[in-house]
């Protein structure tokens, strides 16, 4: 193996950290986020650890406060937020569609430091006393109670959506400019289609939490602002800004996830997706009716009934584009040459979890029955089964289904095979039992609770530990392909995507001449074997 | 890389790379209408809550001032599009003063506005540093400040990087023109544009209300 790539041609750490590679900077974010993923994790635990018995013996009422905002805080914007489109995207989107690099390298290499700058402030302020409030940060606790470091907290998650806003800007430019001669629209991969859509989100929504941002800072540095109740100020006004960011941002968490499984589906059955154009504007419809449904989040807050009817049409609006999918994804497999290796099992898990995640969903958009669920276990079974059982899910299996693309190295199907199911059964029993809590009516965020739902959260933090080890278990057989594992092909799952045309891993540049395309994603053989090397 | 070459290897050629950092500026300018457009949401809820106070508020805030400035604004504005004009045409060193009286008027934009808040800290109208209104309006008066105070704060950070980034494309384009500096100058320019309409809509959103329709 003499021939130069990416990852042998400098082993300078400048040549790491002043890359504009985005191949180096996709493993710089790969490298921050797992630290971040275990960190997240860590206090994931402490809280299930916390919750094997209905009283306090862990940690107190306040301690247990500041856990879960950590959790919560991390996993959301250091974690799941720029999981797939900071890793895999950075690294794929280029490969994907035939270009050198992303638009603006150095601006890519800017949206890691923002990162890192954000992530270390919010680490600090954790590391320094933590935050109590809950990842919402919802006034006027925030502004006029709390006593922890909410203002800390507040600009590491302020300074890391300008990371996503540049990472956003990035890939809308690079997608709508950079594409390969002959790559029109509607031969693009739908993972592009989706992380295309996820863009549009980050560079539309993440503005919004900015300014909120500010504004709640303005009110508890001064004491006095525009959420202050005392002046006439409302409290509301800040959920309402606050939601028309995140819930956009559950649709940046799982949009990107739902783009790694059409890959996924279509290269272990050998087949095109099927219904390709409304898988794609699915992910689009997904996208512009996210930015309709922010009052879902309110129904009990007292909004008029016109408006949470509204905002209930609308969520279950979003069911549609969402079943298109996942109708689409079976329809794929039906008649396909499947094959079940651990990228596939990660896909199918997904497809079922998401499908729990996606029905628990309209559960809680029907005005009646989320008065009943509202800041119970429902809610956090709900969006655990779309952000953990989809979006985890689906860059695991996007991560090992890249991996030998991106290392160069083949992992250990068996070990591979193990950790997901390991992961679809760990998960299922963690949070399962948390639907079961949540309909008897165990709140969310409190450590005590009655003797009677002890049964159910001992069985989630049971299986929480599976899960925990199971996560675990990449760590060490990824870990160990990275040095012993054996040399990938350019084409290992003999796949058509561009990506696969180039070797492993892809040189600086990605190609050595400018491919051209003439044909849809999709093109699959029928033969699963990849063709020889050096014929 | 290919050696040799004038322009990153993403591109196809010099011209590829100008329109590609030209959509990179405005996808940069939809974000920042969202972060505008926050706040400016919130502007209206409160405006709705309470017409009247955001009504005698108003009537506090220095249109004299304020209409000098939009005027000073509308101007530099005028001057960046000329300066873009005069570059096109190769008159590069008309180019450049054209710029200098830009970043002239925008300093001055930020002077005069710095007259107006210290006017507006002498007459204790700053909500959580010194802040006397009396009446039954004063929390609506208050909440109208916290919003004239947060949005024109943000608008001259706007102005400040803007003047930062004409002066360092006046300071290359001294010395050389090339056609990437003639983009940087064209992403710049509708920055500097985009900046000038935000001030357009403050403007009226924040001088106007107690002085329109009597």
């Amino acid at each position: 193996m003499s021939e130069a790539d990416y990852l042998n041609c400098s082993y300078t750490l400048r040549s790491w950290f002043f890359t504009t590679d985005h191949k180096r900077i996709a493993i710089l974010f790969f490298a921050s986020l797992t630290a971040f993923f275990f960190i997240g994790g860590a206090a994931a635990t402490l809280i299930r650890i916390e919750l094997a018995t209905p009283q306090a013996d862990l940690v107190s009422s306040d301690g247990y406060n500041r856990l879960f905002t950590m959790h919560g805080v991390i996993m959301v914007w250091f974690f799941l937020i720029p999981s797939i489109p900071n890793t895999l995207g950075n690294f794929i989107v280029p490969l994907m569609i035939g270009a050198r690099d992303l638009a603006f390298p150095r601006l890519n290499l800017a949206s890691w430091y923002l990162f890192m700058l954000g992530g270390c402030v919010t680490l600090f302020a954790i590391f320094a006393g933590g935050i109590d409030t809950g990842w919402t940060f919802y006034t006027p606790f925030s502004t006029l109670y709390s006593n922890s470091y909410v203002l800390v907290a507040v600009s590491g998650v302020f300074i890391v959506g300008f990371s996503s806003i540049l990472t956003g800007l990035n890939f809308i430019v690079t997608i709508h400019r950079l594409r390969a001669p002959g790559l029109t629209w509607n031969r693009l991969p739908l993972f592009i289609w989706s992380l295309y859509a996820t863009s549009v989100i980050l560079v539309l929504a993440t503005p919004v939490l900015a300014v909120t941002l500010v504004l709640l800072a303005a009110e508890r540095l001064l004491g006095v602002g525009i959420f202050d109740p005392r002046i006439g100020g409302d409290p509301l006004l800040f959920q309402h800004l606050f939601w028309f960011y995140s819930h956009p941002a559950v649709y940046i968490m799982i949009l990107p996830g739902m783009g790694v499984i059409n890959e996924l589906i279509s290269c272990f059955s050998r087949k095109e997706v099927f219904g390709y154009k409304f898988v794609a504007w699915a992910s689009l419809a997904i996208a512009a009716l996210g930015f309709l449904v922010w009052g879902h989040h309110m129904f009990v807050s007292g909004q008029s009934l016109l408006a949470s009817l509204v905002f209930s049409f609308m969520s279950f609006m979003v069911a549609v584009p969402s079943a298109i999918k996942v109708f689409n994804w079976t329809a794929t497999l039906h008649k396909g040459s499947i094959r079940f290796d651990a990228p596939m099992l990660y896909a199918l898990g997904f497809i079922g979890l998401f499908t729990v995640g996606g029905l628990t969903g309209l559960f809680l958009a029907c005005l009646a029955y989320d008065v009943h669920a509202t800041d119970t276990y429902f809610v956090v079974a709900h969006f655990h089964y779309i952000m953990v059982g989809g979006m985890v899910t689906a860059y695991f299996g996007g991560l090992h289904y890249w991996w030998p693309k991106i290392t160069g190295r083949l992992y250990s199907e068996g070990w591979a095979r193990a950790a997901a199911i390991l992961i679809f059964f760990g998960f299922n029993l963690t949070f399962f039992p948390q639907f079961v809590l949540g309909a008897e009516g165990m709140p969310r965020r409190y450590h005590v609770y009655p003797p009677e739902f002890q049964v159910w959260n001992v069985l989630s933090s049971g299986g929480a530990t599976i899960l925990a080890a199971a996560y675990l278990l990449p760590l060490f057989y990824l870990g160990y392909s990275l040095f012993f594992g054996a040399r990938a092909p350019a084409n290992p799952w003999n796949a058509p995507g561009l990506e696969w045309q180039t070797t492993s891993p892809p040189p600086e540049f990605n190609f050595v001449t400018q491919p051209v395309v003439t044909r849809g994603p999709y093109q699959y053989s029928a033969d699963f074997e990849p063709e020889p090397q050096n014929a | 890389m290919p050696e040799g070459r004038a322009f990153a290897p993403q591109f196809a050629s010099a011209r590829h790379r100008d329109e590609t950092a030209e959509l990179g500026m405005w996808v940069f300018i939809a974000t920042e209408i969202l972060l505008f457009g926050g706040l400016v949401l919130g502007y209206f809820v409160y405006r709705h809550a309470y017409p009247d106070a955001f009504v005698a508020a108003s009537k506090r805030t220095d249109i004299l001032i304020g209409t000098a400035n939009t005027a000073v604004l509308l101007t530099s504005s005028f001057l960046v599009a000329c300066a873009v004009n005069a570059l096109q045409t190769n008159a590069r060193v008309v180019c450049v003063a054209l710029l200098a009286g830009a970043i002239a008027l925008g300093s001055l934009f930020i002077g005069l506005k710095a007259i107006e808040y210290a006017n507006e800290y002498r007459e204790r109208l700053i909500p959580g540093v010194d802040f006397a209104f009396g009446g039954s309006l004063a929390n609506g008066v208050q909440l109208f400040f916290v919003f004239y105070f947060v949005a024109t704060l943000l608008h001259a950070l706007h102005m400040l990087i803007g003047i930062g980034v004409l002066g360092a494309l006046a300071l290359l384009l001294r010395k050389s023109s090339n056609t990437r500096r003639r983009t940087a100058l064209h992403s710049a320019a509708l920055y500097w544009h985009f900046v000038d309409v935000v001030w357009i809509f403050l403007f009226a959103l924040i001088y106007l209300p107690g002085r329109s329709g009597g």
